[in-house]
């Protein structure tokens, strides 16, 4: 087994060697689709519909960037992930881009020269435990068993959290997200810890959502976004501003609906022009035909449809917008102008 | 001196008798087998050295001396997420030495048993143990890990059936002669607790473990030597006994048994075996001591029936004809396929991941690798690890092996 992932590791080194050399556009273009890593599956963020198609959040970001890069949103290969193969499959060159419920931190930023292109989910680690548990502080857990998912930034804030509260634990390490539920259903460990929108979707889909409730604590900043490999620019680029441009559609109003109507002419708000492309040379900047932006939009509305569709108040999972909100709304949620 | 009527340079040498020349064909063959192997490492080596994140990062094990910033459940020595990842590391490869000492232990005995019992006259032990080992060698060990696990997790109650009720009223279930408790959660027993001069107590028992093998040497000797028949069993018990209660009552009985106890979620106290090492070890066991089963059938098939005819006639019960002649015969046979089940139970211990135990592979190989991002450093330092144990338990099992196999005089 060891020595299988050695060679591997030495055969995704090879490859990684002979893919540096080219562009990850030209690739993306040549082999006609978007590898994009997701996770093994989180409701509302990334999971395999009934018919097998990727849905959620997570997953609508890939959409869009395929979009923006070949025009098709459906041209998008799905690499499922776990919280340990996900940088070794994005370094590698498995993947061209990872969109995983994975948090900004300025290791993974240089140490393990990557780029993160943005915040596409403003997130914080909390506890989830059985009601019946008698806990309604995090303060009170001393002693509790907690199940976490292995190799995340999660384990380490657990760590922290505990020890500078002076409170012991017995961690129990699990590698899936889905695994780490069952142990927790089945009562194998009495808290379960992950980012909170991910406990909101796993508890949404429980049989007794009511028997198990969050604890109030947020013990960490969870900025989560989707990023790229190190040293390649242009597809950093490319992967930014089209994330930007969901935002930015958002803020500027143009949603999925009125989108064709908007793109078909230029209006009279110059930013929207320039973001549809009946304006101005975006497009040609980043190596995109004029459409990329409009054909990203279009692919599965602006952040506001994305976020209310998958994950909103209206869903199963039922967050709110909260720090998510656009920062005229009081969020956090900002992109730069499309100038 | 003879003399030297054709002497070899006279044919001289041709580049074609390294084809057709048995006797330099092989060399020819070995040389081309080296040049590959060579040519093989070097592209890997290569490959590895063209890695833009190996290039730009550098290769260095100066991560083992951060922090750790983890914790890890199962600590044979003391540990906190502020260690550094080496001590995490030791600690990984001291669980994986523990769950694979434990699992040897208790394969040998599966399979000994198990290997002796498909001999056996009985129908239906016998086939019952032929179903045994071939339901357990014929599925993948991971199988049998994650079987048992999910059925641990299962039978056993749940914590929280433990748990004293808020409203003040009695638990539905407590701990059994206040000692035991299995749950899902692990099975909690109690702890040997040494205070003061508590450890000159587990010395004087380590040292009458020793004097009752002493004692067994001498009455073997006694025996042979001069033909009396010392007794046994009654010295060796009361030899391994006596001054350790001795030792205990003189030091002030500094050794006590520490219950576990039902603190706000869990038992507090004793000893706790986790759900983990208990698939790990339970699987680990069945599934070798399934193959030691076969090793040790054939190497009972080995010995001729003429033995066991011979010590039968010479009234002997078969019990005893196991155990004195077939037995000790059939180990020469035995010994060199055990070392390597042996092995094999020691590489599978990392398949400890599938479980959650934090063995070399789940600290070093897990998480360590992936805060760190050092892939290449710590499999090499794996892969270490793993040799030396293999080329440890080897060592130390052909030591065994040459004190049991026939000695030629």
């Amino acid at each position: 087994m060891n020595k299988s992932v050695l060679l591997g590791t030495l055969a995704f080194a090879g490859l990684a060697a002979a893919g540096a050399s080219a562009a990850t556009l030209d690739d993306v273009k040549a082999r006609g689709s978007l590898n994009c890593g997701v996770t093994t599956g989180v409701p509302g963020f990334a999971e395999p519909d009934a018919d097998g198609v990727w849905q959620g959040f997570d997953v609508a970001v890939c959409r869009a960037v395929a979009a923006a890069v070949l025009g098709d949103p459906e041209a998008v290969t799905f690499v499922p992930t776990t919280g340990k193969t996900r940088f070794t499959a994005l370094a590698s060159g498995e993947i061209d881009m990872l969109a995983r419920n994975t948090t900004w931190t300025f290791s993974r930023d240089t140490d393990l020269k990557f780029d993160f292109v943005g915040v596409n989910y403003y997130d914080g680690q909390g506890f989830m435990v059985p009601t019946d548990l008698g806990v309604a502080s995090a303060t009170e857990l001393d002693g509790a068993t907690v199940c976490i998912q292995t190799g995340t930034t999660t384990e380490l804030n657990l760590a922290d959290y505990f020890r500078v509260n002076g409170m012991s634990y017995e961690p129990v390490p699990i590698e899936t997200g889905a695994e780490a539920v069952q142990q927790f259903l089945a009562g194998a460990c009495d808290v379960y810890t992950t980012d909170r929108s991910a406990l909101a979707a796993q508890r949404a889909g429980f049989e007794s959502p009511d028997s198990y409730m969050l604890l109030p604590e947020v013990v960490s900043k969870e900025p989560l976004g989707p990023l790229v490999r190190h040293g390649d620019s242009e597809w950093g680029d490319i992967v930014r501003w089209t994330l930007n441009a969901l935002i930015s559609a958002e803020e500027l109003g143009v949603t999925s609906e009125n989108i064709e109507e908007m793109a078909s002419a230029p209006g009279d708000n110059p930013e929207i022009n320039r973001l549809l492309g009946t304006e101005g040379e975006l497009g040609a900047m980043i190596g995109l035909d004029a459409a990329w932006a409009k054909n990203a939009i279009a692919a599965s509305g602006n952040f506001g449809e994305v976020f209310d569709k998958n994950i909103g108040e209206s869903t199963a999972i039922g967050l709110a917008r909260g720090l998510n909100a656009q920062y005229t709304d009081g969020g956090l949620i900002y992109s730069p102008p499309f100038r | 001196m003879t003399t030297m009527t054709d002497p070899p340079q006279a044919e001289g040498f041709r580049i074609g008798q390294l084809i057709h020349d048995t006797r330099y064909r092989s060399y020819t063959f070995q040389f081309i087998a080296l040049v590959l192997l060579i040519l093989g490492f070097s592209w890997l080596a290569y490959n590895a050295s063209q890695n833009e994140q190996l290039q730009s990062n550098g290769f260095s094990y100066e991560f083992l001396s951060a922090p750790a910033g983890y914790d890890i459940n199962q600590q044979p020595i003391p540990y906190t997420s502020q260690d550094t990842h080496l001590r995490a590391t030791v600690i990984g490869a001291i669980n994986t030495i523990i769950v694979a000492v434990l699992a040897c232990i208790t394969a040998t005995v599966f399979g000994v048993i198990a290997g002796v019992l498909r001999l056996s006259n009985n129908w239906i032990i016998s086939k019952l143990m032929a179903v045994y080992v071939e339901m357990f060698r014929n599925i993948p060990v991971l199988i049998w890990i994650i079987i048992i696990f999910t059925v641990a997790a299962n039978i056993f109650p749940p914590i929280s059936e433990f748990r004293l009720p808020r409203d003040g009223s009695d638990p539905d279930r407590t701990l059994l002669f206040g000692m035991f408790a299995a749950t899902n959660q692990g099975v909690f027993i109690p702890r040997l607790v040494f205070t003061g001069l508590g450890w000159l107590v587990a010395l004087v028992f380590l040292a009458s473990i020793a004097g009752v093998f002493g004692w067994r040497a001498h009455a073997r000797k006694k025996l042979f030597d001069e033909g009396k028949v010392v007794p046994v069993l009654l010295p060796s018990i009361a030899i391994l006994l006596l001054p350790t209660i001795v030792a205990y009552f003189i030091l002030g009985m500094p050794v006590s048994v520490e219950n576990p106890e039902m603190g706000r979620f869990r038992f507090e106290g004793g000893f706790l075996l986790r759900p983990s090492l208990i698939a790990l070890w339970f699987a680990l066991s069945i599934y070798t001591g399934a193959f030691i089963a076969e090793n040790v059938r054939a190497g009972i098939l080995a010995i001729s029936k003429g033995q066991t005819e011979a010590a039968a006639a010479l009234g002997m019960r078969p019990g005893r004809i196991m155990s004195l002649v077939v037995l000790p015969q059939a180990l020469r046979v035995i010994i060199p396929p055990l070392i390597s089940q042996y092995l094999n139970i020691t590489k599978n211990t990392s398949l400890a991941i599938a479980v959650g135990y934090m063995d070399l592979t789940g600290t070093l190989g897990g998480i360590t690798l992936n805060q760190t991002g050092r892939a290449l450093e710590c499999i090499l330092l794996l892969m270490l690890f793993y040799l030396t144990f293999s080329l440890a338990i080897s060592a130390i099992m052909n030591v065994y092996n040459n004190s049991v196999k026939l000695k030629e005089r």
